[in-house]
């Protein structure tokens, strides 16, 4: 123990914060009593409050995973086949982002995170901030951010109150995202009522850098100073880290102040001007984003990864607010800051970088010998803090996990409890289906997203994966991304559930023609302190992280939300998906959409037989129940390998998996191009013996619909035959405008397509226009 | 430098017009920061898309007072060539260089999506010979809601100096109004982004046409130093 820490430290200029530690105040910081009793033998002596607010964030969930980090270890996070392309270049949990390598030269960094707390209680600052944070994780890496997508949870769309965060969140990402020009991509939406109260806000970036202009947040060189960039501090976000680490009440919306607010500009100004600094050799040593815990987990993270000592002082921060004491000042989580540490003797170099953004640059201490944390305000240490002991010694949690009831029953459950679809019901299905907002068009979304500027958006969203060119590096390259996770799957089986976000998600891409790269993932769960929530979690991350290794594709970062629980319980585990892809050819960018007359529909992957959690249960019976599908990773493997090589040879016009909704809501959303077609369809499964929901509407995995050019369908017929994949041919698209299907002899469908088209396009404009005025 | 590509914080079209000027047409251009002054050489400039100073206040009404303003002020005097594009054309608006005014759209919220505009026989650069009779331009605004009072807008119809209307109003702009010049037909502004419809990984080629339309008289002035593909 250094001399220093056994002496207790001068009182805190402000008279506010000496105050004695006691059981109460250390509660409110959520602290437990043995953490408390592992503060007091790191430190030697009492922490004042400035310091117990320090690990109170530092040791929350949020920074520290104290919950999570022994089952993130399981995630691979390299690829085992050194050859393949994608290599990872930053591992997860090294820097504010993880890098791969997508050839050339250039890297490609991506990260996904959440800010589910903050957009319940204030969707439209809570959604914008959380597209703020992420950005500056990709810039800090030294990355020109070129995509955004996100992935959101909303409850029952017809109550007030969902409309209200559902408006709020997507103007809130527009807002933001629009503004600082770059792309939005879309993602994903569901709709379930276990999010009421809980929406899920998770905002992905990927940006795009050359190998050697990765960027490290590491504090190194004694000497070298440390400056704050971005606009002043305020009481803004207050303990925003801590506050994300509990459940949500109903008091919470008295946490409002913790809730960060946004200005898109100067992030624009911050992002600009940090590249532009970057951009000059060798003057940056260590830079760190000043996000969740702001200014006290950028001082000492940085420090940490240089084991070396930091010293700032707080009087040199810029301030926005007067009377602020070194506790706020640590815990602002003041938007658009950044900690920048360069070469000494360098310092107007980037002073005059921020000069000509206008931007302040203050240079509020240094890097230091030793191994300590120092905080100064009005002239008094108000914190001495060994750095690694918040960062790397946070407890580290083993919950105690049980299986709750309903996911042994699930297994039990047998679709022979219901009746099956009469055929003359089918097209009342499929329109409740296709009107359901999981499933509906989510144009009204994406519209309000700017996804084309930076000139590289090359399928619109609404496809089965975004995709931009990457122009900006200039290289005639394609990053294709999508996001998954079907809740019901994963509240039902989590092993399987999740297992099944990964597959569906890599089956985006290859129908986009992509090559599954890398995953960054974000686990939305309920309190881990309860063991059926904490079971949950178990399950999920096991199952992705078997199906990471099996695939070869690693997670190279992500985040970790839990306490999303609202008054009835937890959320369903929300293990999102997010995979990165590259296709290396214009031509091999597919799209879902089928835009020609006399194109033939093949069905890959054989016919459904399983209903069990399956949207149509939702729509049909209201039940969430149900034997989750099977998932077989070797044949998803085969039929994602089939579809990249038939997408090489330029064989496939348009390809759509077949997820929620089951095969004839694929069908029709293949249909539903800018030009109007019609398709006729002839369903004779010679070896089906099933009911005609599962076959219809089923969910069973490992299935893709294939548009074929007639000439085309026999070698793909025969190629996919040769590999072992089961192949239908369901009919081929026409002029009719009508969607015709005949099952087993009998005619089932005969419905006009603008009228479904319209059906599926006005569902979400529909619920969201009447609630307007 | 032959092209001007004005750069205010907040610009964030300026690498795409940069681009399409630059690499899909061949003719140099550079970006300009806007507390700079406008190169000697500049013989077009273009006021890209963005949200100048965050878009506080009103859409242009800050980047109007740039420095980089005076000159741009005296370059279009002399009959230099200027195309504001979205928020170029809302800070050309707001600094009097255009007459009307852009506000928020009707609908509330930011569209983005691809736009059918019917052209105008403006003048010799602007008509339906040269682009025919409608074009598929990218749009991306949350403010693109032309107003103009009605002697403004019944001069501008006289004089030909409307360029586009939309197909399918997205905006509310008064008469269609998609874009617009100036009475002398040196200053252009229009909401639609033709510099994202010039490559084929874009949703149209029709931004091509309008950029080569507007370069046309510097295109005319040295075109043996130039490659237009």
């Amino acid at each position: 123990m250094t001399k220093s820490s056994s002496n207790s430290l001068q009182p805190n200029p402000d008279p506010l914060l000496n105050v004695e530690i006691t059981r109460d105040l250390i509660e409110q910081h959520g602290i437990l009593p043995e953490e408390y009793e592992q503060i007091l033998d790191i430190l030697g002596r009492e922490p004042n409050l400035t310091e117990l607010g320090i690990f109170s964030v530092m040791w929350s969930e949020h920074c520290a995973y104290k919950n999570t980090r022994k089952l993130l270890r399981l995630f691979p996070t390299e690829k085992k086949d050194r050859d393949a392309i994608g290599q990872v270049l930053v591992k997860a949990g090294e820097e504010n982002a993880g890098v791969i390598d997508v050839g050339d030269g250039w890297g490609v960094a991506f990260k996904i995170e959440s800010h589910n707390h903050p957009s319940a209680i204030e969707p439209f600052e809570g959604a914008a901030t959380g597209v703020g944070g992420i950005v500056r994780d990709i810039f800090t890496m030294g990355a020109r951010p070129i995509l955004l997508t996100n992935s959101l949870r909303f409850g029952d769309i017809d109550d007030p109150h969902v409309k209200r965060l559902f408006r709020g969140v997507v103007s809130g990402i527009s807002h933001y995202g629009n503004c600082l020009g770059i792309p939005n991509m879309g993602g994903d939406i569901y709709f379930d009522d276990c999010y009421e109260g809980n929406p899920l806000v998770n905002a992905l970036c990927a940006g795009i850098l050359r190998h050697e202009d990765i960027q490290k947040g590491a504090a190194t060189g004694v000497g070298n100073p440390v400056y704050y960039v971005g606009p002043g501090t305020g009481r803004d976000g207050l303990g925003g880290a801590s506050f994300a680490s509990r459940e949500l009440t109903e008091e919470s919306a008295e946490d409002r102040p913790a809730v960060q607010k946004g200005d898109p500009f100067m992030e624009k100004l911050l992002l600009e001007a940090c590249l532009e600094m970057m951009a000059i050799p060798g003057l940056v040593v260590g830079i760190q984003d000043m996000g969740a815990a702001g200014l006290t987990c950028s001082t000492c993270e940085t420090a940490s990864r240089g084991n070396s000592g930091i010293e700032i002082d707080l009087d040199l921060v810029p301030q926005r607010e007067t009377g602020m004491n070194s506790y706020e000042i640590m815990l602002s989580e003041s938007q658009e800051r950044m900690l920048v540490i360069v070469q000494k003797g360098r310092e107007r170099e980037l002073e005059e970088v921020f000069e000509k953004w206008d931007l302040h640059a203050a240079h509020i201490g240094e890097v230091k010998d030793g191994d300590r944390m120092v905080v100064r305000h009005k002239g008094v240490v108000v914190a001495d803090l060994p750095a690694k002991s918040l960062t790397d010694e946070a407890p580290v949690y083993d919950q105690k996990a049980i299986e709750p009831l309903h996911v042994e029953e699930s297994k039990k459950w047998s679709p022979n409890s219901i009746q099956d679809l009469p055929a003359e019901e089918v097209e009342n299905a499929m329109i409740d289906l296709l009107c359901h907002p999981t499933i509906a068009s989510k144009r009204w979304v994406w519209q309000q997203y700017d996804h084309m500027v930076m000139s590289g958006c090359k399928i619109e969203p609404g496809s089965d994966a975004g995709v931009v060119r990457l122009s900006i590096a200039g290289i005639d390259k394609y990053l294709a991304i999508a996001n998954d996770c079907n809740n019901r799957f994963c509240h039902l089986d989590p092993y399987k559930g999740a297992q099944i976000a990964f597959v569906e998600c890599m089956r985006n891409l290859a129908c986009s023609g992509a090559k599954a790269l890398a995953v960054t993932d974000n686990l939305n769960f309920g309190n881990p302190n309860k063991p059926e929530a904490y079971f949950m979690l178990k399950e999920c991350v096991k199952g992705l992280a078997d199906a990471c290794a099996f695939f070869d594709v690693p997670v190279v970062g992500g985040n970790v939300s839990l306490y999303n629980e609202n008054g009835e319980g937890a959320i369903d585990p929300t293990p999102v998906v997010s995979m990165v892809g590259l296709i290396e050819r214009q031509e091999h960018v597919t799209k879902s959409q089928v835009l020609a007359e006399g194109i033939d529909l093949l069905l890959l992957g054989g016919w459904s037989e399983e209903l069990g959690g399956s949207y149509y249960l939702q729509t049909q019976h209201g039940t969430k129940e149900g034997k989750v599908p099977e998932v077989n990773l070797e044949s998803e493997k085969r039929l994602h390998d089939f579809l990249i090589g038939e997408i090489n040879q330029e064989r496939i016009h348009a390809a759509h998996d077949v997820s929620e909704g089951g095969l004839l809501v694929c069908l029709a959303e293949m249909l539903f191009g800018e030009k109007r077609i019609g398709a006729s369809f002839t369903i004779s499964p010679e070896t089906f013996t099933g009911r005609l929901d599962a076959l219809l509407f089923g969910e069973s995995q490992g299935r893709v619909v294939v548009a074929v050019k007639e000439s085309n369908s026999g070698d793909v017929i025969s190629s996919a035959e040769s590999k072992g994949i089961p192949v239908d041919l369901l009919g081929q698209t026409n002029n009719s405008g009508v969607l015709r299907l005949m099952c087993n002899g009998q005619e089932m469908l005969s419905s006009n397509l603008d009228k479904l088209r319209s059906v599926w396009e006005n569902a979400i404009p529909d619920h969201m226009e009447a609630s307007k005025n | 430098m032959r092209v001007a590509i004005l750069q205010f914080p907040g610009s964030n079209c300026d690498w795409d017009a940069e681009h399409a000027i630059g690499e899909i047409l061949g003719i140099p251009a550079h970006r300009v920061w806007h507390k700079d002054r406008l190169p000697s050489e500049t013989e077009a400039v273009i006021v890209p898309g963005g949200f100048s100073f965050g878009d506080y206040l009103r859409c242009g009404a800050i980047a109007r007072f740039s420095p980089i303003m005076k000159d741009l002020h005296e370059f279009s005097d002399k009959g230099g060539s200027v195309l504001g594009i979205c928020n170029g054309f809302q800070i050309l608006c707001e600094s009097g260089l255009l007459p009307g005014a852009l506000i928020r759209n009707e609908c509330l919220d930011f569209r983005c999506l691809n736009q059918l505009v019917e052209v105008e026989n403006s003048n010799h650069l602007f008509n339906r010979n040269s682009f025919g009779d409608s074009l598929v331009l990218p749009i991306a605004h949350g403010e693109g809601n032309y107003r103009a009072d009605k002697s403004v807008l019944s001069s501008l119809e006289e004089n030909n100096q409307i360029l586009f209307r939309y197909s399918g109003n997205p905006n509310g702009s008064m008469n269609d109004i998609a874009g617009i010049r100036n009475l002398l037909g040196n200053v252009y502004g229009m909401m639609p982004h033709p510099e994202r419809a010039v490559a084929s990984h874009h949703p149209s080629l029709d931004g091509l046409p309008v950029l080569k339309a507007f370069l046309e008289p510097v295109l005319q002035s040295r075109p043996s130093e130039i490659s237009v593909s």
